[in-house]
């Protein structure tokens, strides 16, 4: 909302404009009373050595088509020339002339610079030029009867004034018009609230347009009231200038009186020619589905049996209910009687309607916050008030048409408000006497003695209903600063939770790793986990900013490989990466089978390196995993993966990415990749590992290598070994793979270094025969052979 | 005999002067002093002498020249096994700076950086870090939040809606949650109060990305419950975190605003050290009808609720020009940090 500080000073003294101190103040006030001023712009200041001017006569030189001479007499009755390349002046215009020296506000400096060796002693100005407004069609013509070679500023009335931008919130639509921003900063200031008090009209005689209400249950009042002696034409000056700071444009002085209105008393009102409405009444109704109707916007709009119309009493529609008038309805300079409409429509009907329309006007935006509907009776006689000004022969006539329906709020509201639940809200030490001087002077009427008093909350408050609201308009003008700062006592110990603390201790060992933290988009394309081998239901976003980010991830591996696509076509290879990330596959239940995942990504590198990876994750955070290379995860390397099952369910997967993914993504290197359910993994913290005494005795080491066919894991033969060579045996190592055309092409060597120790006595060679041949019975069981 | 003594321990320490190494100390100490060694010769001759005194006099003379040359064997131990040890550090020389290569440690995200730094400030003033899904209930997310359906300020998230529909239930009651405020109401309705938490996680909004707004990105939301929670203690606690996270210099104030789920509310802003404000986040007492929704009695418990973006914090710290970058995943943006 901006709002325009000489215009606010009209409802009480709240700065001056030239005094910069006090427009601050009046700033931090709005602020600090949640009406958040966002921008705080100086307007209405002149451009020295600008000075109004006549055209004398206008000149087109044969070399120069795109620029005319223009001789103009600036006061001194000397006939100066200058170049101009706007078209739109007459002989006898008056014009600002820029005099030669004059510094614009966009910095230029005015010479006597010539065309064709020609010189030019100034320029005209375009309105923009002047820092009036956006209007560069031509050169500003100013009123006709002014003198000449005087500021422009003087014959336009401008004066320096500050224009505010308020951020407004939801709660507060009073403040879409000035008499509420006043009312509440009158009574933060202590300042005299003068809001508009038009005078009862003098009525003239009877003549109604008739309302027949039928949507009573979406419109819950229309009014109309019948003008004539109306005269169309443009509207005063100064009521021009406030609409234009507004951001409105001037129409006529009906039109824009209703704007006035509209902005004043956060009211929005229309005048309809009464000559040329049909029937000359209203009636209200919803539309019919698929109604069409053109707004005056030109635009065909399709209507809904949501939407409320305002029809003409033939039911020809005539305007959408507190969005948008019709085409064929408008005020023409012919109009002499209108019927002046005043109506209140239900918030969600005007916000359902225009967010489907997707059409948003200044009326719109006032009726679905909320509008006032006991302003009504006030904002007629306002309008009246404005428009006799520009119509000396107007009159109001009595018989005004009010019909209220069903969904008209009532206008008694009230609730107790205790004052211990304001100091146990707030923290203050307020006493029940402090409510009235903090509420009274915004509307919030106090009555009652005692420690619970009746607080009658206003119309113009929609938001308002129970004891916590007004709880927080108490709060609003004793001050947010002067509630003071406390912290409260907390019984409870901070602290992360084990599986937080889990997965910091996880993302430290991928990091110590060298491996670096990802974050890929979690939408991905319909066709990406397909790519990536992945498939199995998915859920959708139904409405998508693109189709390329439609789907929720099931895994995370597509956005990994994407960005390792990324890096490498910007020359990065071997780039280690990592996510720890929620994925959504669908579900049973209320919400789907999200889970936290983790993925780690290497490229450049093989199986084994994805293995190295798991192993730190699982001694680092006491997990385990049996390897079941038997079980490929769809997508990855046929030969070099393995599913990590603990317990009965899959718990990751480990290897390499299938080559013909790569492919698809696009990734040149290999890719060696791990990936975990960390609900298994962080969710469950391993007992703590109990001691055991540690041996005085001296151990032994005994060396075996065996052969083995490639189609028993390396995993099963260290568990033969283990179990054959029984209690002595406190370590065992794989020092040694080796592979060879000696061994055969499907057996490898396997070496192990087996550390034997007692825990009560030295070792003897027999012992130490005892546990090798053991061991060797049990890896030969598997078909292995001992070596050498 | 007395001269010969003399003299024979004249030309052993001339030996030992001139042993070169270790083992020729070795050699020497078995030769001087050994049980056949030249000296031990000495005391084997000393019955031949005449008289007690003589035999005496000779015997203190071997005995010391053995001390002596003991002493000096030692000497040159120690002066050869220093020198050795020195002789081995400076054929060891390293050029360290010859492992001055890039470390290879990983890094983490930016938005992990700020995250984790934020928990860890809310833990120190006392709070338990509270996590939930993402993909949440249309009532969690909103209704439960005092925004009921047709509520204005639901258009204001600019929600993603998602197609999944739990059994016998209807599309469209799925949202991405818009904010992580659905774990207040999770955790309200898991626990009891006292309830001190904070709630860091990932939220979604229908926002085309450009330099300060991302559809995916982060939000921490604060909640407290407890006996006599007030206005002030709201303040006091941003007034503390702020303290704790930007420094001592930093102050805090909050000014009205309006949210669904709180009454009253503010918007909260940190003024810093050269008297600029920062606009960080909204916060305000949490709504009654949301403390309801979460199972707790309004009249016996009070809290406030606070809520700001991570990713913000991210990119003031390291002065990152546009949010996009954070998210590029590329290994020559996440190598600076």
């Amino acid at each position: 909302m901006k709002v325009l500080l000489s215009w606010l000073n009209e409802y009480g003294d709240f700065a001056d404009p030239t005094d910069a101190d006090a427009v601050t103040r009046l700033a931090d006030t709005m602020t600090a009373l949640g009406l958040a001023v966002e921008g705080i712009d100086r307007v209405g200041d002149t451009v020295d050595g600008v000075v109004t001017a006549r055209v004398l006569r206008l000149e087109q030189h044969p070399d120069a088509a795109k620029v005319q001479r223009v001789y103009v007499d600036a006061g001194d009755g000397a006939e100066r020339h200058v170049w101009c390349g706007a078209f739109n002046m007459q002989v006898g215009d008056v014009v600002p002339l820029a005099t030669l020296g004059t510094t614009m506000p966009n910095g230029m400096t005015i010479e006597r610079r010539g065309i064709l060796g020609i010189d030019s002693e100034g320029m005209l100005c375009a309105a923009d030029e002047l820092g009036l407004g956006t209007d560069h069609s031509g050169i500003l013509i100013l009123p006709p009867d002014v003198e000449l070679g005087v500021p422009y500023g003087e014959v336009l009335g401008l004066s320096p004034d500050v224009l505010f931008d308020l951020d407004l919130t939801r709660n507060r639509p009073d403040c879409w018009g000035y008499v509420g921003i006043a009312r509440d900063v009158a009574a933060q200031m202590g300042v005299e609230f003068r809001p508009p008090r038009p005078p009862e009209p003098d009525w003239g005689p009877e003549r109604t347009a008739p309302v027949e209400l039928v949507a009573g249950d979406r419109c819950g009042r229309f009014t109309s009231v019948v003008m004539s002696g109306v005269e169309v034409g443009p509207s005063p000056d100064w009521m021009q200038r406030r609409l234009l700071a507004a951001g409105m444009r001037p129409i006529n002085n009906v039109v824009d009186a209703s704007n006035y209105v509209t902005l004043e008393l956060n009211q929005p009102t229309h005048a309809y020619d009464l000559d040329t409405l049909g029937g000359g009444g209203f009636r209200i109704r919803v539309a019919n589905d698929g109604e069409q109707m053109v707004t005056l916007d030109g635009e065909t709009r399709v209507l809904t049996n949501a939407d409320v119309l305002i029809c003409d009493a033939d039911d020809v529609p005539i305007g959408i209910g507190g969005i948008m008038g019709g085409l064929d309805s408008e005020i023409s300079d012919a109009t002499t009687v209108v019927a002046h409409e005043i109506a209140w429509f239900t918030p969600l009907t005007v916000l359902q309607t225009s967010s489907r329309l997707g059409l948003r006007t200044e009326a719109s935006a006032r009726y679905e916050r909320g509008c006032d509907p006991y302003i009504i009776d006030t904002a007629h006689a306002r309008f009246a008030e404005l428009l006799g000004q520009s119509c000396p022969n107007l009159v109001v006539h009595a018989g005004e048409a009010d019909e209220r329906g069903p969904s008209l709020p009532p206008q008694e509201r009230s609730t107790e408000v205790r004052i211990s639940e304001v100091n146990r809200v707030l923290g203050t030490s307020l006493t029940a006497d402090d409510l009235a001087p903090l509420l009274d002077p915004i509307g919030f009427t106090v009555s009652g003695s005692g420690e619970t008093r009746t607080v009658t909350i206003p119309t113009w408050r929609p938001d308002s209903a129970e004891e916590i609201d007004v709880i927080e308009e108490v709060a609003r003008h004793y001050g947010y600063e002067r509630v003071g700062k406390t912290v409260p006592k907390s019984t409870v110990h901070g602290a992360l939770s084990v599986r937080q603390q889990r997965r910091r201790r996880l993302r430290e060992v991928l990091l110590g790793l060298g491996i670096s933290e990802a974050m890929p988009n979690p939408f991905l394309a319909p066709d990406t986990l397909a790519k990536a081998g992945l498939e199995g239901p998915t859920i959708s976003i139904t409405n998508p900013l693109v189709v390329e980010e439609s789907v929720l991830r099931t895994s995370l591996r597509p956005g990994l490989l994407r960005a390792i696509a990324y890096n490498e076509s910007h020359r990065a290879t071997g780039v280690k990466l990592f996510e720890i990330g929620h994925v959504y596959p669908p579900g049973t239940g209320e919400l789907p089978d999200e889970y936290e995942a983790l993925c780690v990504v290497l490229a450049g590198q093989e199986a084994p390196a994805a293995m190295a990876v798991w192993r730190e994750i699982a001694s680092a955070l006491g997990v385990g995993a049996r390897i079941d290379q038997g079980r490929v995860p769809p997508g990855l390397h046929a030969t070099r993966s393995a599913t990590l099952q603990a317990g009965k369910e899959p718990t990751g997967a480990v290897g390499e990415v299938d080559p013909a993914v790569l492919q698809r993504f696009e990734v040149q290197e290999r890719v060696a990749i791990l990936e975990l359910n960390l609900d298994e993994v962080l969710g469950r913290e391993p007992k703590p590992a109990q001691w055991k005494p540690v041996s005085k005795y001296p151990s032994s080491d005994l060396d075996l290598a065996f052969t083995l066919s490639d189609d028993v894991p390396a995993e099963k033969l260290e568990k033969a070994i283990r179990q054959g060579a029984g209690k002595l045996l406190v370590d065992i190592e794989l020092f040694d793979v080796f592979r060879g055309e000696s061994l055969g092409d499907d057996r490898r060597s396997l070496a192990y270094r087996v550390r034997l120790q007692a825990a009560d006595r030295n070792l003897t060679d027999a012992d130490v025969a005892e546990v090798r041949r053991g061991a060797v019975a049990a890896a030969t069981k598997l078909g292995a052979e001992l070596r050498g | 005999m007395i001269d010969d003594i003399r003299a024979a321990q004249a030309a052993a320490l001339t030996q030992v002067e001139q042993a070169d190494s270790l083992a020729a100390v070795a050699a020497l100490d078995t030769r001087l002093l050994g049980k056949q060694g030249e000296l031990a010769a000495f005391k084997r001759q000393l019955g031949s002498l005449e008289t007690v005194d003589e035999k005496k006099a000779a015997g203190q003379a071997v005995n010391e020249a053995m001390q002596t040359v003991a002493a000096a064997l030692e000497a040159r131990r120690d002066e050869l096994g220093e020198a050795a040890l020195q002789a081995r550090v400076a054929a060891e020389r390293l050029d360290l700076t010859e492992y001055a290569a890039a470390p290879t440690r990983g890094h983490a995200h930016l938005v992990t950086q700020a995250w984790e730094r934020l928990e860890d400030v809310f833990i120190g003033l006392g709070f338990q870090v509270a996590e939930g899904p993402e993909v949440e209930t249309d009532w969690h997310n909103f209704e439960a939040l005092n925004m009921g359906e047709g509520h204005p300020a639901r258009g204001e998230f600019d929600t993603l809606f998602v197609d999944y529909a739990p059994d016998g239930g209807t599309e469209g009651r799925t949202v991405l949650r818009t904010h992580t405020s659905p774990v207040q109401i999770r955790t309200m309705l898991e626990q009891e109060p006292p309830i001190y938490i904070v709630a860091p996680g990932r939220v979604f909004r229908r926002d085309t990305p450009d330099a300060t707004h991302m559809p995916v990105f982060h939000q921490i939301e604060g909640l407290v419950v407890d006996r006599n929670i007030t206005l002030a203690d709201l303040a006091g606690t941003i007034e503390a975190f702020t303290h704790a996270f930007f420094g001592p210099g930093f102050s805090s104030r909050l000014r009205p605003s309006y949210f669904p789920f709180t009454e009253p509310s503010a918007e909260f802003d940190v003024q810093r050290p050269d008297g600029s404000w920062l606009e960080l986040g909204g916060c305000g007492m949490v709504h009654p009808n949301v403390l309801r929704a979460g199972g707790i009695d309004p009249t016996e418990w009070s809290g406030f609720a606070f809520g700001f973006g991570i990713d913000r914090m991210a990119v003031m710290r390291h002065a990152v020009a546009d949010l996009r970058d954070m998210y590029a995943d590329d290994i020559r943006f996440a190598a600076q940090f």
